[in-house]
């Protein structure tokens, strides 16, 4: 990296023109519309610049008109590929504020859906990896395999993208008659694709030039920018909120393993990830034998005010360390909510990591990261 | 290339039909040769052998059976749409570019033979002509990068530029062992030469050149891989960080002549590669008429499998750097293509 700044730097020394390159914000690498300004020389970056705020829809000012039932609607949209854990941490604070606790069959539904959307945002990302360094096929796999969890949460919740399934105290409904046998059958389906995309993509020496090395993380630099989840795991770091954080959903009952990697590079971003799916699998099949019997809702009075006080909640969600700060005056709606999205963190750490690289590594870049724009933004 | 054509006249057809007639007639089959190459390939391995490979469900729709209007459809598509010159561009050369590819693509097919008779022009450097003319696509791939006004298309035509001197070598060279051990670098003879060859004594089958230059058939199936620009080295349009490199302002039908020109070009080098490495048009034992009937038949048939090869490992492989490739070229492929003509040169001698 030091070297390569060098060379960067005497390049313009030597009077070679330097190119202003906008990628973004209608590129397919971004999936979305993040941009990023970068000076080129040549083929190599000299600075890089995101530029973000194309997508901002004003979520947390939303919020303070709404009332507490309504806002899961609007913070399903935040990180739209993991719509239902986007709702644990707000729902979880809320709770916490009324001092209501859910149920335990409530519980381990959320628990169950959450690592759900989980394997739906994981397994696109195995596939879209690829297409961003070149192999066009992985991508229609993931697309394809994602389609079996996606129905299980559409069975259950009713809603593909956007389930808007929990309540304050509990869930809307219970889960659907034969949704249990459907699931195991459909987690079988998840370990293969994992395996699929281990075959394609792990093994093969293109992709291994094209990511080992490319796009380092020192755990330092990662946990100073914030960085989170997956991609500080991939860095070595050992933190999982599931595990180390306050207790929230029924993670504590599981037997699992947090996964890391001690490269901190784009290869092993993805390798985590892919351990990391196949755990989430795990999990869900042993919460589908230990789920508890019973009501899906608490006792919840008929028009929910929360009492006045402050709470702040993180949990662990697929693209990293995701929090609420939840103020409420003791109205139907909350007074103020001060959202953390996992992927604004994460994006954060563009300028200083692409310094140096070529063009085509800015684009396994942005892939290994895994952002949302809809969690950058909000 | 007309000029020769006159002293082939009583080759090409045993009929007594006037010069003019024959021009016309080997222009037109050259003309629909290239969109007839590339509707096929582009029927075959890109709508039907990728949608079953990647299991899209789109191609396989349109028009009921196995989506056969799919290309159909597409072809409308293309024409339909507006024909747009960015204002900033450089309108004649832009305009220019996608006719400069097509002709590199025509210009390679009158070299290749289809049958003892069926050839446009027998050229005595048939091989070196064909590789020649097919690197001035480069040329068009630079017109419409530099004319585009589009920082995108620049980088993606000066990739392309800086690719050729990284396969271009490889490719020459793995064809040489092949012209040493023929002999002859017209295709035709070449031809020839596998078909009257033996296999220890065995003539039944001929001599395939690729049981003795396996290596310049990797090599140069490798280098076809480059100058098609197709993964793994499709750094020139690289859609995931170039969007489409050099194409990207282009619409309607100049952008469906780049797509002909690709695939076109495609058919082209699978047919040098058939023609080089697996005996070309040649069946064993028959000759004459019933050979440039079956000829075609037989190129064709060989024209799919190495095709089928090349799109195989372009919908298989993630994409490399440039750099990458301009490294592979340099340590592996080169030398490896030098080693190969050492010792094909060895064995000429020796045997």
């Amino acid at each position: 990296m030091q070297k390569h700044l060098a060379d960067a730097r005497v390049n313009v020394e030597l009077e070679t023109e330097g190119m202003v390159l906008n990628i973004g914000p209608q590129h397919p690498a971004t999936h979305g519309t993040l941009r990023v300004v970068v000076k080129l020389d040549g083929e190599r970056v000299v600075s890089a610049d995101p530029v973000i705020g194309y997508m901002h829809r004003g979520y947390e000012k939303l919020t303070e008109f709404r009332t507490y039932p309504q806002v899961t609607t609007l913070i399903n949209r935040i990180d739209w590929l993991s719509s239902f854990a986007n709702e644990v941490p707000f729902i979880h604070g809320a709770e916490l504020l009324m001092g209501i606790e859910a149920p335990p069959r409530a519980t381990y539904i959320r628990t169950v859906l959450t690592e759900l959307s989980r394997i739906a945002t994981f397994i696109l990302f195995l596939g879209e990896m690829g297409v961003q360094v070149g192999a066009l096929t992985p991508v229609f796999y993931g697309f394809r395999d994602r389609e079996h969890v996606l129905n299980l949460i559409e069975a259950a919740t009713g809603g593909r993208f956007h389930p808007n399934f929990n309540r304050i105290g509990g869930l809307k409904i219970d889960l659907p008659q034969g949704w249990i046998d459907d699931t195991r059958r459909v987690m079988a389906k998840v370990f293969k694709s994992v395996d699929d995309f281990e075959e394609l993509l792990v093994g093969n020496e293109i992709f291994e030039v094209r990511t080992k090395g490319i796009g380092v993380i020192p755990s330092s630099v990662g946990a100073a920018y914030g960085v989170s989840g997956s991609n500080l795991r991939a860095s070595g770091v050992d933190w999982d909120l599931r595990r180390d954080g306050p207790p929230y959903l029924a993670y504590r009952d599981l037997d699992w393993k947090v996964w890391t990697h001690p490269d901190g590079d784009s290869y092993s971003r993805y390798w985590v990830r892919m351990q990391e799916t196949r755990e989430s699998a795990r999990m869900v099949l042993q919460m589908l034998d230990g789920l508890p019997s019973g009501p899906v809702m608490a006792k919840v009075p008929r028009i929910i005010k929360v009492p006045e006080g402050e709470v702040w909640v993180n949990t662990e969600n697929p693209l990293g360390e995701m929090g609420y700060y939840l103020i409420s005056k003791g109205a139907t709606g909350p007074f103020r909510v001060k959202i953390r999205s996992a992927s604004f963190s994460n994006v954060s750490i563009l300028p200083w990591l692409l310094r140096g690289v070529y063009v085509p590594d800015i684009i396994t870049i942005l892939a290994s990261l895994y952002f949302i724009l809809g969690d950058i933004d909000r | 290339m007309t000029s020769l054509l006159p002293t082939h006249l009583p080759a090409l057809l045993s009929l007594d039909l006037p010069w003019g007639l024959i021009v016309a007639i080997k222009t037109a089959v050259v003309l629909s040769i290239i969109p007839a190459g590339a509707l096929i390939l582009g029927y075959v391995f890109l709508l039907k052998m990728m949608s079953h490979m990647q299991s899209r469900l789109g191609p396989m729709d349109p028009g009921g059976f196995h989506g056969w209007f799919q290309l159909i459809g597409d072809g409308i598509k293309f024409i339909q749409k507006e024909d747009i010159v960015p204002a900033e561009a450089d309108r004649r050369v832009f305009m220019a570019a996608p006719a400069v590819i097509l002709i590199s693509t025509f210009l390679i097919y009158l070299v290749i033979p289809a049958g003892p008779r069926l050839v446009v022009a027998d050229l005595e450097v048939g091989i070196f002509y064909a590789l020649a003319v097919s690197s001035l696509s480069v040329i068009g791939v630079l017109m419409a990068g530099w004319a585009s006004a589009n920082k995108y298309a620049l980088m993606g035509a000066l990739r392309a530029a800086a690719q050729l001197i990284a396969y271009e070598l490889p490719l020459v060279l793995a064809v040489v062992g092949v012209v040493i051990q023929a002999g002859t670098m017209s295709l035709q003879g070449i031809v020839h030469f596998q078909a009257n060859g033996e296999i220890f004594g065995f003539g039944g089958l001929g001599l395939p050149l690729i049981l003795t230059q396996f290596v310049g058939f990797a090599l140069f199936l490798i280098a076809t891989q480059a100058e098609l620009t197709q993964t793994p080295f499709d750094m020139p349009v690289a859609e995931s960080e170039l969007v489409a490199g050099y194409m990207v302002e282009y619409s309607g039908f100049r952008f469906l002549f780049f797509f002909m020109g690709e695939f076109g070009t495609a058919f082209a080098f699978a047919g040098i590669a058939a023609t080089l490495f697996l005996g070309g048009w040649s069946i064993p034992g028959v000759e004459g008429t019933v050979a440039d009937i079956l000829g075609p038949m037989v190129l064709f048939t060989k024209i799919m499998v190495v095709a089928f090869l090349i799109f195989w490992v372009r919908f298989t492989y993630p994409r490399l750097r440039e750099d990458q490739l301009q490294a592979i070229a340099w340590k592996y492929l080169i030398p490896i293509s030098l080693l190969n003509i050492l010792v094909t040169g060895i064995f000429k001698v020796v045997a």
